[in-house]
């Protein structure tokens, strides 16, 4: 088969190698003709999308569509249910290719619900305020029992999150697996790498010590020169920004990181990015089965899986 | 609405009346149309703009909501003292407090906001190198507080000084003096320096 292979690709080479020589006279002309034809096609298409928005790809996978009253489509919408997809019902053997997969979304997820858990038990010695923050740290480290160990477990989880996001994305990029038809769930697996990275960087101010402050402070800063919303990007000025009412101002709830800060990155951490990415994730795995499954390579059949011919 | 509304084939009214809410929500509730998918349709859409324009609207709230009208944040104005408190060289005695420091050179008394212009740490005083140096990404500044290493686009800013009825001198880092690169200096505008 290789060779089969090899010899067909050869052969097809040089077929391709030979037909501009002969076709050269007419190939300026049939080319330019092609070429006018492909981007009339495009122009169509683009102005379709424009007068009909709501036909695109991105709008239907974005926002609910009307389906055609049948039996079939009603029990679909039952069938396709994301809670029924959360877990699959049936996988392909190669779904668990570890050497192709990694793992890394699934050991991600993991890692995400010990740091929803841990996270959820420093509540309840942690107080977002100026005054004790810190303090409250230390008491964690030195007086709660297992408050070092659940800490440290929700610190070195983070890092570990992140590491995972990334590499699963490196993975996914690598396989090709954000091409047709997962292009939409890449674009959320990117939501997700956003709101990932944001959770770390809200959490990072939490325990108020030196080294928080300052990467808050450092990236807070850069917000300043955010396009039209900070007071230091362009067009902000012109627009009226002033370090007390840009961008950034409302990240920090004043124009220095101090108790509102605190507080606004504590809310960030604890409740609004956990539901909006637990609600994305919900997305992406539901995605995950729509999408015909985790990517992965050819499927293979054992031999002891081929079924002999049943004789009459 | 009245003209969209009109159904195909019906002649156009003559004079456009003047908008008004009675004729709009009149013609948005009326009965009298042969189809009534259409009037449905009409109701539905009043029904739609409105649930849309409450969210709309919620939206705004909710992010002015992010913007509070009063701050409490450290005084911007204060005093630290006569000129002649302040030898030659920088004063980092009120560096903690006040997040300043005070110098004194040849021309007179400044004061530089101790924020480093790359992204907002506090550099900290060398004296032994007689320079700062900003501990988070190494911008280093000349003792008047004018960069010349590390990632850092200007010199840092200097707070406005003025002597006070009583001869102290009155620092108001609400009012700061730039030299952006390439552009004018301000630091020898009035009230960026007290000569003296």
């Amino acid at each position: 088969m290789p060779d089969g292979n090899g010899t067909n690709g050869s052969a097809g080479n040089g077929a391709g190698g030979s037909e501009p020589t002969n076709g050269a006279k007419k190939s300026p002309v049939t080319a330019l003709a092609e070429g006018a034809r492909a981007v009339k096609t495009q122009a169509v298409e683009e102005i379709k999308a424009l007068k009909h928005p709501d036909k695109t790809d991105v709008w239907k996978s974005v926002l609910r569509v009307k389906h055609d009253e049948t039996p079939r489509s009603r029990a679909l919408g039952v069938l396709s249910n994301v809670f029924l997809h959360l877990h699959p019902a049936k996988i392909n053997r190669d779904a668990v290719a570890y050497k192709y997969t990694w793992g890394m979304g699934g050991m991600t997820f993991y890692v995400y619900i010990t740091l929803v858990f841990t996270g959820t038990l420093l509540m309840f010695y942690y107080h977002p305020s100026k005054v004790v923050a810190f303090r409250d740290i230390l008491y964690l480290e030195h007086d709660v029992p297992f408050g070092k160990l659940l800490r440290n477990m929700h610190r070195w989880g983070a890092h570990l999150m992140v590491i995972m996001v990334e590499l699963h994305m490196f993975r996914v990029f690598l396989t090709g697996s954000y091409k047709k038809p997962r292009e939409f769930n890449w674009v959320v697996g990117v939501l997700l790498l956003v709101l990932t990275l944001l959770l770390s960087f809200t959490g990072y101010l939490l325990p108020d010590d030196q080294l928080g402050f300052w990467a808050v402070t450092v990236g807070t800063n850069m917000a300043r020169a955010t396009p039209l919303l900070g007071h230091d990007g362009p067009f902000g000025r012109q627009l009226g920004m002033t370090p007390f009412n840009d961008v950034r101002f409302g990240l920090l709830g004043g124009s220095i990181v101090d108790s509102n800060a605190l507080l606004r990155a504590y809310i960030w951490h604890c409740v609004a990015i956990p539901i909006i990415a637990s609600a994305f994730m919900v997305v992406h795995f539901w995605r995950v089965r729509k999408d015909g499954g985790i990517s992965g390579p050819a499927p293979v059949q054992l031999e002891s899986e081929i079924k002999e011919p049943r004789k009459l | 609405m009245a003209t969209l509304d009109t159904p195909p084939g019906a002649k156009p009214p003559e004079v456009k009346a003047k908008p008004n809410v009675a004729d709009a929500l009149k013609n948005i509730f009326t009965s009298d149309d042969p189809d009534p998918q259409r009037i449905i349709a009409r109701r539905r859409r009043f029904v739609m703009a409105g649930v849309l324009g409450f969210l709309g609207v919620n939206l705004l709230m909710f992010l002015r909501f992010f913007f509070p009208r009063a701050l409490y944040e450290p005084k911007t104005k204060f005093l630290i003292g006569y000129p002649s408190d302040f030898g030659f060289g920088v004063d980092t005695k009120f560096q903690n407090q006040y997040r300043i420091w005070v110098v004194r050179n040849t021309e007179g008394v400044f004061v530089i906001s101790a924020v480093c212009t790359h992204l907002g740490c506090t550099p900290d005083w060398k004296p032994s190198e007689n320079k700062f140096k900003c501990p988070c990404h190494g911008s280093g500044y000349d003792p008047e507080g004018v960069n010349f290493e590390g990632p850092a686009p200007r010199p840092m800013d200097r707070a406005h000084v003025e002597l006070s009825p009583e001869g102290q001198i009155e620092v108001d880092l609400s009012r700061l003096y730039r030299w952006p690169k390439g552009e004018r200096s301000e630091f020898n505008d009035p009230g960026a320096i007290i000569r003296v």
